[in-house]
């Protein structure tokens, strides 16, 4: 079983802080990380790995240096890695695009893992792109992976119903962060990791010519939460029925 | 010169702060109340590689250079100093005499339960009348056919009683005075071998200390470990690298009580403001910040020398010296900035406060320190 686990090195959301004069969020000094969910994809490619045997590819796109926060993957008992370098600007699109021609080139592929979404953005779209440049089938929001001889079986967790399905190989699946706790690597395998591989691609080594993104960041600003301050002092009854007005002229309620 | 931690050593010491984070903070204060001793918790650490750190791996160990090794040692003794003494004594000194003056087959034979967290080693040097004075120990090992019959008490031995391996010095030689005395492999269970009274202590309560008994205690002819008659120069060597990693575990715990007092400064309000906007209370923390960071410097220099064999006696001693003193000095301040509280177990200070002192202590006193650095610059 062959696996490719695409896995997103982003900044560490919990560490950002919002200056309040400008409510631009401060990035400078901002640790990376590899997405935490990334991190359970990774976990789940290992497990199926130690079931099956194969290998596992972890792929990054990325505009900074992701080597460090790779090897941790590797570490954790990924075989390899392929980092693509991506302009600064790259939109989904753009990403989408470099994954999906690292992933032809990587070439002989049975599954195709990667987050439900990176905690960064969290726009979930990456799977359902990649899937669909690949033209593989997909599977999101797995929390349940069974990978059998010759099909997949996975459960979606999709709010209130959980949805099992299956599909042949390849695959494309992105898991939610309850499907496994992502192990910690021993300092044995940690030591290990320094001689696995690391490939570094370019975009134009990828045969993949200018792309230009269709996205456009504008600003990022920080939320502000503000609280309204209101207080009910009459008897109960008149203040819980104004609170309910309040809750539903707010939109709270329905 | 290059102040910069190699890609393996960031890697380590981040995978050991997550783990600590994860398995050792939360329990910590009830290892220290209940002074219990978490087995499950030591055979996690064995699976990281954390029970047999610069052992080579064909012992089962992990391998880790002397530097990493503090690195990881900090970041336990960080989350809980009982764990870290106990991790230290079991991979500086239980362990380490094994490895550094075991036989292969020794090595072979003891190494990999023990690097494997299965099971525990001990050292024991110290005696009721023998501390600093270590060569002044009275227990005996005379060689009675194909056995070494010994008899002797050993006090202060960390993981005593749960050890199932311990070192034990003892004099083979009763004319020669340190050059008399010889070391011993002493398996649990081995007649003649009993657990004695258990420390009740100040800290570090999660980590046992036993006093043993060896009273006709026969082990056969092939435990004596190194040299006969060099058993005190070998636990000297020990001793010297253990030196290192108890001021690695002092700044742990000195790097705890500053994390602490910086978060605790910002939150508590007092005259209409956060204790850190008063410039008595800053520096304070700032005194702490800047002690650590020098005694840290030394722990890592001197497992530098070690991992270049360059000699590092003195710096091992100085490293001992100043971190252990700085984390006293960092932990009654970090009580301080915290008033009331910190005085109380609501919060973790005081544990830091009676776990530290610790380090002052054991491994060679502050005064034995000096005394080593004294003669290293020729007084
Ligand atoms: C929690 C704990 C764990 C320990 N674990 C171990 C272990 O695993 N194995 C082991 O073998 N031992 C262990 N020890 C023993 C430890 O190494 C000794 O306690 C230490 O060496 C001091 O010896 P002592 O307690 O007999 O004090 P003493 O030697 O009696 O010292 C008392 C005081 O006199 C001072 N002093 C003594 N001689 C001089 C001198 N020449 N010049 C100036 N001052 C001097 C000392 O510095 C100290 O202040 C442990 C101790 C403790 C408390
Ligand atoms: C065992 C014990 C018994 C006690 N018994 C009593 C009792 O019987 N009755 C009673 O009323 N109280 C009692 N107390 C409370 C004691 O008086 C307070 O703990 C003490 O006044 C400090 O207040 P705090 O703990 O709130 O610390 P904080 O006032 O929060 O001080 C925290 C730190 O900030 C520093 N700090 C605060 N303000 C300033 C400033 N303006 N400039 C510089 N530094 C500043 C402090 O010096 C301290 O280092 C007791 C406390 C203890 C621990």
């Amino acid at each position: 079983m062959n696996i490719v686990v695409c896995a997103k090195q982003v900044i560490d959301v919990s560490e950002i802080k919002v200056d309040p004069s400008t409510k631009k969020p401060v990035l400078q000094g901002v640790p990376l990380k590899i997405s935490d969910i990334d991190k359970n994809a990774v976990e789940e490619a290992i497990r199926i790995k130690e079931k099956h045997g194969g290998k596992v590819t972890v792929l990054t796109v990325s505009s900074s240096d992701a080597k460090e926060r790779v090897k941790e993957l590797l570490a954790m008992g990924a075989d390899e890695a392929v980092i693509v370098s991506a302009p600064e600007n790259a939109d989904y699109d753009v990403v989408s695009k470099l994954l999906a021609a690292a992933i032809k080139k990587i070439g002989d592929y049975d599954i195709v893992l990667g987050g439900e979404a990176s905690i960064d953005l969290f726009s979930g779209q990456m799977g359902p792109r990649l899937a669909g440049l690949l033209g593989i089938p997909q599977i999101t929001y797995a929390r349940k992976v069974d990978a059998e001889k010759d099909k997949v079986v996975a459960e979606r967790d999709v709010g209130d119903v959980v949805v099992t399905m299956e599909s042949p190989y390849p695959v494309l699946i992105t898991v939610t962060k309850e499907i496994n706790e992502p192990r910690l690597p021993s300092l044995m395998q940690i030591l290990a990791s320094a001689n696995k591989p690391i490939n570094e691609w370019s975009m134009e080594s990828l045969g993949v010519k200018e792309l230009t993104p269709k996205m456009e960041t504008v600003e990022v600003k920080g939320v502000s939460m503000e609280r309204k301050n209101i207080v009910y002092q009459d008897d109960v009854d008149e203040a819980v029925e104004k609170l309910v007005d309040s809750l539903a002229k707010e939109g709270v309620l329905r | 010169m290059n102040f910069e931690l190699t890609p393996e050593q960031k890697a380590i010491q981040k995978t050991v702060r997550e783990f600590c984070e994860k398995e050792i903070k939360p329990i910590a204060a009830k290892i220290d109340d209940e002074e219990e001793f978490p087995w499950d918790l030591y055979k996690k650490m064995g699976k990281l590689g954390l029970m047999g750190m610069t052992v080579p791996k064909e012992y089962g160990g992990a391998g880790i250079d002397r530097l990493s090794y503090m690195l990881a040692l900090e970041e336990i003794s960080k989350a809980s100093g009982s764990v870290g003494i106990t991790v230290e004594a079991h991979n500086s000194l239980g362990i380490g005499h094994i490895y550094e003056k075991g036989t292969e087959e020794q090595r072979r034979k003891y190494l990999p339960r023990l690097t494997s967290g299965e099971a525990i080693a001990a050292w024991a040097l110290t005696e009721p009348n023998a501390g600093s004075d270590a060569a002044s120990i009275q227990t005996t090992a005379v060689l009675e056919g194909d056995e070494w019959v010994l008899n002797g008490t050993k006090h202060f031995i960390t993981s005593g009683d749960i050890a199932e391996v311990v070192t034990v010095m003892a004099k083979t030689d009763k004319e020669k005075g340190a050059k008399g005395i010889s070391a011993f492999i002493v398996e649990k269970g081995t007649p003649g071998f009993e657990v004695g009274v258990l420390e009740d202590k100040l800290g570090l309560r999660g980590s046992r200390t036993a006093e043993l008994i060896l009273e006709d205690c026969r082990v056969p002819k092939e435990n004596l470990l190194g040299e006969k008659n060099m058993g005190f120069i070998g636990a000297m060597n020990i001793l010297d690298r253990g030196r290192t990693a108890i001021g690695a575990m002092a700044v742990g715990i000195a790097q705890a009580a500053l994390e602490e007092s910086i978060e605790y400064s910002k939150q508590r309000q007092q005259f209409g403001r956060p204790i850190s906007k008063f410039q008595a209370v800053q520096w304070m923390i700032v005194d702490m910040a800047t002690e650590i960071e020098a005694a840290r410097l030394l722990v890592h220099r001197a497992a530098f020398l070690e991992d270049h064999d360059i000699p590092f006696t003195k710096e091992a001693a100085m490293a001992k010296l100043f971190a252990s003193e700085m984390a006293m000095r960092a932990t009654r301040k970090a009580i301080q900035v915290h008033g009331g509280y910190g005085y109380t177990k609501e919060y973790p200070l005081e544990r830091f406060f009676r776990d530290v002192k610790l380090c002052e202590i054991g491994e060679g006193t502050s005064e034995v320190q000096r005394l080593v650095i004294a003669r290293r610059l020729g007084l």
